[in-house]
């Protein structure tokens, strides 16, 4: 028996416009909106609208034994509900029939929990709520921006009371060992009040072979395997029959129609493939949180340093490699105290929306020469460009929380003043009387 | 070969080109001779040029450069109402030299084939337009293949205000070439745009850098320790845009007046350029060097917390490369062939004014920023090496000399075909007669 369990990852940031020097402390416009829009409905047209439509078909031609897992940050929700409402509608559409399920994860895809504990757990609740809000849904297994993850955070995800987590099958952490088995990570439960192994929270490890020759190789002609057709796909899938119990294939819902253009086939791709994978008996789809509460933890990986599903080095490097990175990252971050007395809601928002790790993903300058990847993806021209915009941005985010501060010290003020008239009144009052 | 400048005594990047592309064909074993003019102005200076001939002389790798001088008031990047001033100044030599700009560049021509004749070469290789008119003489003379090398266009120089006998020349030459060889995909589409011509007819070969040795004294150069310096080299010509580095200076000092602004250069905008730094009320903090020479180059390269280079439109831009093998980073016009090569660099549109001075701010400002732009340029920068460009070259070169042989083999083999003919004809006539 293999169980199949597919996720999409569904991110739009919030990309910033030019921000220059001469911004500062005169216009707190950071985002581009008119690109947003260009770009969210775009993307709706050619990826999310038509893959929705493939999907739901899927479920109902196959009576819900096709079945899939989205996690959509609240970026792109906030950016379906001001541009493409319908995608939203699509989705739902999608709840209904009870074989979607929707993965918690930051609502900023931040990756706020290399900073903060306090700051990611506040994150992950706004994006529990919008989902329970928008699909009456409370997400029960976690993946983390980018399926960043180690011992550590497994540990600190269980004691939030998850059952399972995400994680990328890499290979210097599986070192030739199979992804298609459930695992636990590594660590010392005691602190979770969790002495029985069996409870310890289980981790899915993509088949990064098999996602990827989806998300990256499929339409690539110098591939050995291309054209890559649902038969021969499905018989990859067969050939792990009984070399493993599950099959996770995770990957970004752009894949569909963005990455991979409709012209290469992508699309009839996606229709075919689960009627493919499903002509075996012994196949079939599942879901996370079925996944999880069908298999036992059968592995144990061992991860001290952080990985992710990104670039060849499966390691924080696209985010945080270089020092204009690691000064963004810092720079940010230590407003967190400060910006959060301050109480202002849209000031909070937009500081969040800030943290969203594309931000300092365009700063990347590993392969920037070879136009790769990291290119195609970057609104900006430059990673230098990217890293300037951002620290203009962080100047005037300064200048707003000092001016917040003040305006909440002069309220104070105020407020005590007028307490104090207030009871100079009462007292003029007694007096009267 | 022909050039126009060959350092030391250069003013600008064409000697510098000329100089690393000769050095580097040297090393691939093909002998060069260099022709240039030799100006009335550099004869003061004459020491100079003996001791630039001696030492190439004496130097064993450039043992198969050879230097040939040839008298003329001809200098580099001028134009027609320089030439007239320069004809004033030196007026005992007005029978000598040609009434006007053009008149000399034929005359220089004509002196200039009889070298042809003599080296016995197998290319002819001339560089940007003053050079054509005897590049296109000894093609004549000698029947070889010839190729022109832009470093820069009328339009280039002027910022599209070209002088009609100069694109008249430039046009002639590139017609009349056999290949064409452009510095930049930027200055390829100006070929093909303003001279009509074919873009097969048209390689790009991209500039390089001599990445010298550099020991600096660092200890010794005293720069107050809450300055930052930032630099514009390059002659002071509309083609620069040493305008737009000041506006962008008046912009920065505003935020950040700690910064100095140095000017290193000279050129026919000089005073316009020094009035205007007085009318933005920036003089105080704008340095005027001059024009640099040599280890002063290097040396202000490495002063420097940013080089700029903001022109309006630059073929290539090598000053850019030399900033990046000090170890400056830069901040670079997108109007520039450089620019399509080179990653580590900021870019911004020269006119966008308001970019320049936030980029330029940025840099000051953030130190890691400073660090990654310097350290990653001077990597990248570090395989822009003379042999690639040289390589290039040769390769052209060897298709031609190809191209040629078959040429002339067709033709020799239709004079056969033409005088077989006549025999036949002479037999028919021939058996007729019998």
């Amino acid at each position: 028996m293999v169980n199949i369990c597919m996720y999409f990852q569904v991110h739009q940031p919030f990309r910033l416009r030019n921000y220059t020097v001469f911004d500062i402390g005169n216009n707190s416009i950071y985002f581009d909106a008119k690109k947003n829009e260009e770009i969210c409905r775009k993307v709706a047209n050619k990826c999310y609208l038509p893959a929705n439509k493939i999907i739901l078909d899927l479920i109902k031609q196959t009576n819900g034994r096709f079945r899939a897992a989205f996690s959509i940050s609240g970026c792109a929700l906030e950016q379906f509900h001001l541009y493409s409402p319908e995608v939203i509608q699509s989705f739902r559409e999608l709840a209904k029939t009870g074989c979607v399920e929707f993965l918690s994860e930051t609502y900023y895809h931040s990756l706020a929990y290399l900073h903060s504990k306090e700051e990611f757990v506040k994150q992950i609740d706004i994006h529990k709520n919008a989902m329970l809000k928008i699909f009456g849904h409370c997400p029960k297994i976690f993946r983390n921006t980018e399926l960043i993850f180690n011992n550590e955070l497994a540990k600190f995800i269980e004691s939030l009371g998850y059952t399972a987590i995400l994680a990328e099958g890499a290979d210097h952490i599986l070192n030739g060992r199979s992804p298609n088995f459930i695992c636990s990570a590594n660590y010392n439960d005691t602190d979770n009040n969790n002495t029985n192994f069996s409870n310890k929270i289980k981790v899915l490890l993509k088949n990064y072979k098999l996602s990827d020759d989806i998300a990256f190789r499929f339409s690539n002609r110098e591939w050995k395997e291309w054209p890559l057709t649902a038969e021969k796909y499905a018989s990859w899938i067969n050939n792990i029959n009984g070399n493993g119990e599950v099959i996770n294939l995770f990957m970004d819902y752009e894949t569909f129609g963005e990455h991979q253009w409709e012209s290469t086939g992508i699309f009839e791709f996606l229709k075919q493939m689960p009627i493919e994978i499903l002509k075996h008996p012994d196949n079939s789809f599942m879901l996370p949180s079925e996944i999880a509460a069908k298999h036992e933890i059968k592995d144990t990986i061992d991860v001290h340093n952080f990985i992710s599903w990104a670039d060849i080095e499966r390691d924080l490097s696209a985010w945080l490699g270089n020092q204009i990175q690691r000064s963004a990252f810092h720079e940010l971050y230590q407003l967190e105290k400060e910006i959060i007395a301050t109480n202002d809601k849209r000031l909070i928002h937009e500081w969040r929306k800030l943290q969203t790790s594309d931000h300092f993903y365009y700063m990347c300058t590993k392969w920037f020469e070879d136009g790769d990847v990291h290119k195609y993806f970057n609104p900006y021209e430059s990673p230098y460009d990217a890293f300037i915009t951002f620290m203009n941005i962080l100047k005037d985010i300064k200048i707003r929380i000092r001016k917040a501060n003040e305006n909440n010290l002069r309220e104070k003020d105020i407020n005590e003043n007028k307490k104090n008239i207030d009871e100079s009144e009462e007292n003029n009052k007694e007096i009267i009387i | 070969m022909f050039g126009w400048e060959f350092p030391p005594i250069n003013s600008g990047g064409l000697g510098t080109a000329c100089y690393g592309l000769t050095k580097a064909l040297n090393k691939e074993n093909v002998d060069i001779t260099f022709v240039v003019p030799q100006g009335e102005q550099s004869n003061s200076s004459s020491h100079l040029n003996l001791l630039a001939l001696n030492k190439l002389e004496d130097d064993s790798t450039y043992k198969s450069i050879k230097i040939k001088k040839i008298a003329s008031i001809l200098k580099p990047y001028i134009s027609s109402q320089d030439y007239k001033r320069i004809k004033r100044k030196g007026d005992h030599f007005s029978t000598l030299y040609g009434n006007n700009l053009h008149e000399e560049v034929q005359r220089y021509a004509e002196i200039t084939k009889k070298i042809a004749e003599q080296s016995n070469c197998d290319v002819i290789h001339a560089h940007d337009w003053l050079t054509f008119p005897a590049a296109i003489k000894a093609k004549e003379e000698t029947n070889k293949p010839l190729v022109v090398h832009i470093h820069a266009t009328e339009f280039d120089r002027t910022a599209d205000h070209p002088d009609q006998i100069i694109y008249d020349i430039e046009k002639e030459g590139m017609k009349r070439a056999d290949k064409i060889i452009a510095v930049s995909n930027f200055t390829k589409q100006k070929i093909i745009e303003h001279y009509g011509i074919p873009a097969d007819k048209i390689a790009v070969v991209h500039n390089a850098v001599e990445h010298k040795s550099r020991i600096h004294n660092i200890h010794n150069i005293h720069k107050k320790s809450h300055e930052k310096i930032v630099l514009f080299l390059g002659r002071l010509t509309v083609q620069k845009g040493a305008d737009y580095f000041l506006y962008a200076a008046e912009k920065v000092l505003k935020i950040n007046p700690n910064v100095l602004f140095v000017i290193a250069g000279s050129g026919d905008m000089e005073s316009q350029i020094i009035e205007k730094a007085a009318e933005l009320n920036i003089a105080n903090k704008v340095v005027f060097t001059g024009f640099l020479t040599g280890k002063d180059v290097d040396k202000m390269y490495s002063l420097a917390d940013l080089y700029v280079m903001p022109s309006v439109s630059e073929p290539f831009g090598i000053t850019t490369l030399e900033a990046l093998s000090n170890d400056t980073p830069v901040l670079i016009s997108k109007q520039s062939g450089v620019s399509e090569v080179l990653h580590h660099a900021l870019k911004v549109d020269f006119w966008d004014i308001n970019q320049m001075a936030n980029k330029i701010l940025a840099v000051l400002q953030y130190p890691e920023l400073y660090y990654n732009l310097k350290i990653n340029g001077k990597k990248e920068v570090i395989r822009f090496n003379w042999q690639i460009p040289a390589g290039k070259c040769i390769d052209i070169y060897k298709d031609l000399i190809e191209l040629h042989k078959l040429k002339n083999e067709q033709k020799t083999i239709k004079i056969k075909k033409s005088n077989h003919n006549s025999n036949c004809i002479n037999k028919k006539n021939k058996s007729k007669r019998g």
